[in-house]
């Protein structure tokens, strides 16, 4: 067999798959993220169709049927006010989706411009902005949200700017790590070579690389958000009633604890509910994203 | 090792020094007049002439500039000197005093066992993966970040208070007075307290030993016959742990914060109690030295874990 210059060998290439595909197939493979899914998907859809839900109004009771215990006509029963529980608990799902949204969006967008500016200048502006961080992060979350929410005052706007500045800390740190490892890449380099503006190289290259990880970030961290939400509410700091929020109720409902304990029990189950579902499709993300991150976020 | 914790403590000092700051302006940015904030409800502000309104004003240095006022109360601060609480007519240092060992007694036994069973629970299910042991450990950990601690306590309360009445349901007892009956009511607060700390310490252990469990140097181990034994506790251990160690800091955060929520259930006279009742008795003076000791413990603590870690780790010192 003589060898034909001519003949040109095609070697076939890897099959490609394609980052998305790889990633649902990773995601949705298990079980608890898929139950994850479907406890937010449900808690979602209870959120925006609360009025068609909810049986009766959840700030008007009749007192005449104060405290009643569960039965068909009230499945989770009665408060003092004679408000049904249920009904009480659709309407609730409402607050901690808008508290959790609103917040989340102002903390993180806050959170990860600073921590990458801090991150891509280094020097003073990274002393400034990441010691001020670690200032906000000596205070614990609750404490923190606890004072600022009393010099503010309860009511729903107050409660979202206080969660809001209790959770930047944490976004800009893992941001300020982030980029320090991003900006290592050859591909910033050639930008910086190019002379691309700091802010282009922040905003278009880094930004977008640091995409994955504030995915994972933004769910584990609306677990966590809830939580404090829930906390403030119980203290009594929260929301203003008749406002349904889920921690307040628990609080409320303590009181009857040993003729009506599913006031509280109710509430309570559907704030750990909420937080165990972002848990589960936090880690799921996270492990579908890039495993490596595992114990870092 | 010597630069490092310098630079380590010069950190801190720069924090804490900022972590001051903000408690004051917090303190200033208070709507209305800060005058308030020092003689409490603006109740009998009303019926005070201008005179007095000044009088007290300058009584309480007001009348200066805040750059003044900020280092008139940092000295008060340094020198032990807290200033006064309205509603309890006593200095803050004295109430802190009552109630601090209370929040350190919980917390300390909390943070104690949260620590022990978290890592034994986090090695035993990465040890033995995918059996029921590991199951169970994922899930318990799971509800432990997931669950509001104040609902654990109302549960737990409702179970072993009013069911089983084998706990007392809520106060608070001295171990040098009554050491089983204090041990019997902090059982119940223990638990709630520990709980967000064990899982996150349970899931960080686990996932840490199955990393270092991949490590070419614990292949080696195996493969030249040491037993089991040998090369969970020699090998993997030892480096596993480390990471660990980074989260001792947090968790004392964690259960300052869990103070705020669980006193209030169980109604012990800790100082987390003490912060939320003078939040809405608009006790200020009360709030910005409890917000400041906490987070000043929280500070110091966590510089006492990085520098063991880097004692730990010599990366971390280089890197």
């Amino acid at each position: 067999m003589t060898n034909n210059p001519n003949k040109v060998t095609f070697y076939e290439s890897p099959p490609r798959i394609s980052e998305w595909r790889r990633f649902w197939r990773v995601f949705l493979q298990r079980k608890l993220v898929i139950i994850g899914l479907m406890i937010l998907l449900i808690l979602v859809i209870t959120a925006i169709f609360a009025p068609w839900l909810a049986s009766y109004d959840p700030y008007r009771g009749d007192p005449y049927d104060a405290l009643a215990q569960p039965s068909a006509k009230h499945l989770l029963g009665t408060d003092i006010q004679g408000r049904d529980t249920l009904s009480r608990l659709i309407y609730g799902a409402r607050m901690v989706f808008i508290v959790g949204f609103v917040t989340t969006g102002f903390a993180a967008t806050v959170g990860v411009t600073l921590g990458i500016i801090a991150g891509y200048y280094k020097g003073i502006t990274n002393m400034i902005i990441m010691r001020i961080m670690d200032a906000l992060m000596g205070f614990p979350m609750i404490i923190l949200a606890l004072m600022l929410a009393a010099i503010l005052g309860g009511g729903i706007q107050n409660v979202i700017i206080a969660l809001s500045v209790a959770m930047i800390p944490g976004y800009a740190r893992i941001l300020h790590g982030l980029t320090l490892s991003i900006k290592e890449n050859d591909y910033i380099l050639a930008q910086e070579a190019m002379g691309s503006s700091g802010r282009r190289i922040m905003f278009t290259h880094i930004l977008p690389n640091s995409l994955p990880v504030m995915i994972v970030l933004i769910t584990l961290q609306l677990g966590t958000l809830i939580l404090a939400e829930a906390g403030l509410s119980f203290l009594g700091v929260g929301i203003k009633p008749p406002g349904a929020a889920w921690g307040a109720m628990v609080a409320d409902g303590y009181k009857y604890l040993t003729t009506n304990p599913v006031l509280s029990f109710a509430p309570g189950f559907a704030i750990m509910l909420v937080v165990f579902a972002f848990n589960l499709v936090g880690d799921g993300l996270r492990d579908a994203l890039d495993p490596r991150l595992r114990g870092l976020l | 090792m010597t630069a490092y914790i310098i630079r380590r403590l010069l950190m801190a000092v720069i924090i804490v020094i900022l972590v001051t700051i903000m408690v004051f302006s917090a303190m200033r940015l208070l709507p209305g007049d800060p005058l308030e904030i020092f003689i409490g409800q603006s109740a009998g502000m009303g019926q005070m002439t201008e005179d007095v309104k000044e009088q007290l004003r300058h009584e309480y240095g007001l009348d200066k500039s805040p750059v003044i006022q900020y280092f008139d109360w940092i000295g008060g601060v340094l020198r032990g000197d807290l200033g006064r609480s309205i509603t309890y007519r006593d200095s803050v240092g004295t109430l802190m005093a009552e109630r601090f060992p209370i929040t350190l007694h919980i917390g300390l036994v909390a943070f104690v066992l949260g620590n022990i069973i978290g890592i034994a629970m986090g090695i035993i299910a990465a040890l033995r993966r995918g059996s029921w042991m590991d199951s169970l450990v994922t899930m318990l950990s799971y509800i432990g970040i997931s669950i509001p601690v104040f609902w654990l306590g109302f549960l737990l309360m409702y179970v072993f208070g009013f069911h089983l009445k084998w706990l007392p349901i809520s106060g608070y007892v001295s171990p040098f007075d009554d050491f089983w009956l204090s041990t019997k009511h902090i059982i119940m607060p223990v638990i709630c307290i520990m709980i967000t700390g064990l899982a996150v310490i349970a899931r960080q252990t686990r996932s840490s030993v199955l990393e270092v469990s991949q490590q070419d140097y614990v292949r080696t181990a195996w493969s030249k016959g040491l037993p089991e034994r040998a090369v969970v506790a020699k090998h993997i251990l030892k480096n596993s742990l480390i990471p660990v160690v980074t989260l001792l800091g947090i968790g004392i955060g964690i259960i300052f914060g869990g103070s705020v929520l669980v006193e209030q259930v169980f109604a012990i006279p800790g100082i987390g109690r003490l912060l939320v009742t003078s939040v809405f008795q608009q006790d200020y003076v009360v709030v910005q030295s409890g917000v400041l000791v906490i987070s000043f413990i929280v500070i110091m603590s966590n510089l006492i874990v990085d520098i063991s870690y880097a004692w730990l780790d010599p990366r971390i010192r280089y890197g």
